[in-house]
């Protein structure tokens, strides 16, 4: 008898295996997985929970994306083996093809909401900051959506490469830097050549002459109409002046 | 929120060995042992979130938590049961891990799986009592059941385990 119970109260000092708390915390979305994917713009180490993909980040290391993570995001890091699904999502999605969840628990408001409208930017298009500004309803606070997009914890996924500035010049990326945002809006098949001409003649909007529409020069819609159809504009009042309704699509300037 | 995943975060560190303990015992293997064990956190976790700030401080978590364990198990292990694991005259295992310098690695998983082989209502009890030395009453609460009922369970199950089959069982 005696033996019996002893043997049994040593097979309750049996302890759970290392790792076990975090494996939990992150089943709760307490902490975050992450592991290193192959994708077209090389490793790239990717943290997620249960709410959505947290952080992206090419790191040169796994000690420095979790010193990174942890500084900006601040929740534990649990390192798993990379599941296939979630691969082929990230696929996807950097080829424009679907849209993951995204946990954006931790940031501002405002930064969520600028990060939300980026989003909405498609692949193969940009627009200026004013433009975020403008459609969140924050008109006057360009810096301001620069500055989130500058913090973007998921740059590629949420494409903060598609914002640049008004006047042609690319802008600054956190994803790498400028040279980085350059080769990522090329690997999209953005004409930078071409904007960035536009830009330094003053250009900032084009308009069709049959649709009497206009939109940014690198909206879907303008870029099917003919060359000798399209008219460049450089500002609002002098497309209006010229009979011209701003796109629905890329909404160049309110609706009125 | 935010006081619930640190309530949540401490619960799990206290807790876990004991919980993983529990889950060893009743299934007889490491690897469902942390399955039920993490199955346990996750509907605690689910639970905590709706229960109001002043129920989560009266919670009694050790017995609370072993009441959910035992649900786990009775739920996933309907019908199938437990491999029981011959390991007579096994060689003497090198190497003891840290985690258990009293009894070698396979004796004790042999044992867990003699205990996880006893008939569900024994060996919940065994395992509540013995294991995870509950009082008779924190494991009639764990269990649902009249103490009396549980102690003749902990006594019959011991009486297995020792091999002392024959007498008064539950036949």
């Amino acid at each position: 008898m005696a033996t019996v119970m002893l043997d049994l109260k040593r097979l309750g000092d049996v302890r759970a295996p290392a790792g076990f708390a975090d494996r939990v915390l992150a089943q709760v979305g307490m902490a975050d997985s992450y592991a290193v994917f192959e994708t077209v713009l090389g490793p790239v180490y990717v943290a997620w929970n249960r709410l959505g993909v947290s952080a992206a980040m090419r790191s040169k290391s796994r000690a420095e994306f979790e010193e990174w993570f942890r500084k900006e995001v601040g929740r534990q890091l649990v390192r798993v083996d990379p599941p296939v699904d979630l691969a082929a999502k990230i696929e996807d999605q950097l080829e424009g093809k679907r849209r993951m969840q995204f946990d954006l628990r931790g940031l501002t408001p405002f930064s969520q909401a600028v990060l939300r409208k980026t989003l909405e930017i498609p692949r193969g298009q940009v627009r200026p900051y004013g433009w975020i500004a403008r459609e969140i309803g924050h008109p006057a606070a360009v810096r301001a959506v620069g500055t989130a997009l500058a913090n973007n914890p998921i740059p590629y996924f949420i494409p903060c490469h598609r914002v640049v500035r008004t006047d042609g010049a690319i802008g600054n990326y956190g994803g790498g830097g400028p040279e980085a945002k350059r080769n990522i809006l090329m690997l999209e098949g953005v004409q930078l050549k071409r904007l960035q001409d536009l830009a330094h003649a003053g250009f900032r909007y084009e308009g069709v002459r049959t649709t009497k529409v206009f939109c940014f020069p690198t909206c879907y819609h303008g870029r099917t109409a003919k060359e000798q159809n399209i008219v460049l504009f450089h500002d609002e009042a002098e497309a209006r002046a010229a009979g011209f309704r701003p796109c629905k699509h890329c909404r160049p300037a309110a609706v009125a | 929120m935010e006081g619930t995943d640190r309530f949540f975060e401490r619960m799990v560190i206290d807790h876990q060995n004991r919980i993983f303990a529990l889950g060893f015992a009743l299934t007889g293997n490491r690897h469902d042992a942390e399955e039920v064990a993490q199955d346990t956190f996750l509907r605690a976790y689910r639970a905590l979130c709706t229960y109001p700030p002043d129920r989560v401080r009266e919670l009694k978590q050790k017995a609370w938590l072993h009441q959910i364990a035992v649900n786990v198990v009775r739920n996933r292990v309907r019908g199938v049961h437990p491999k029981v694991v011959e390991l007579n005259g096994s060689e003497p295992a090198r190497g003891s891990g840290p985690e258990e310098d009293v009894m070698r690695k396979l004796e004790i998983d042999e044992l867990a799986a003699r205990v996880a082989g006893l008939p569900p209502r024994y060996r919940e009890a065994v395992v509540l009592r013995h294991v995870q030395e509950l009082s008779y009453a924190e494991v009639a609460d764990a269990l649902e059941q009249p103490v009396g009922t549980v102690k003749a369970n902990v006594h019959r199950g011991l009486k297995l385990l020792r091999g002392e089959n024959d007498g008064d069982g539950d036949a």
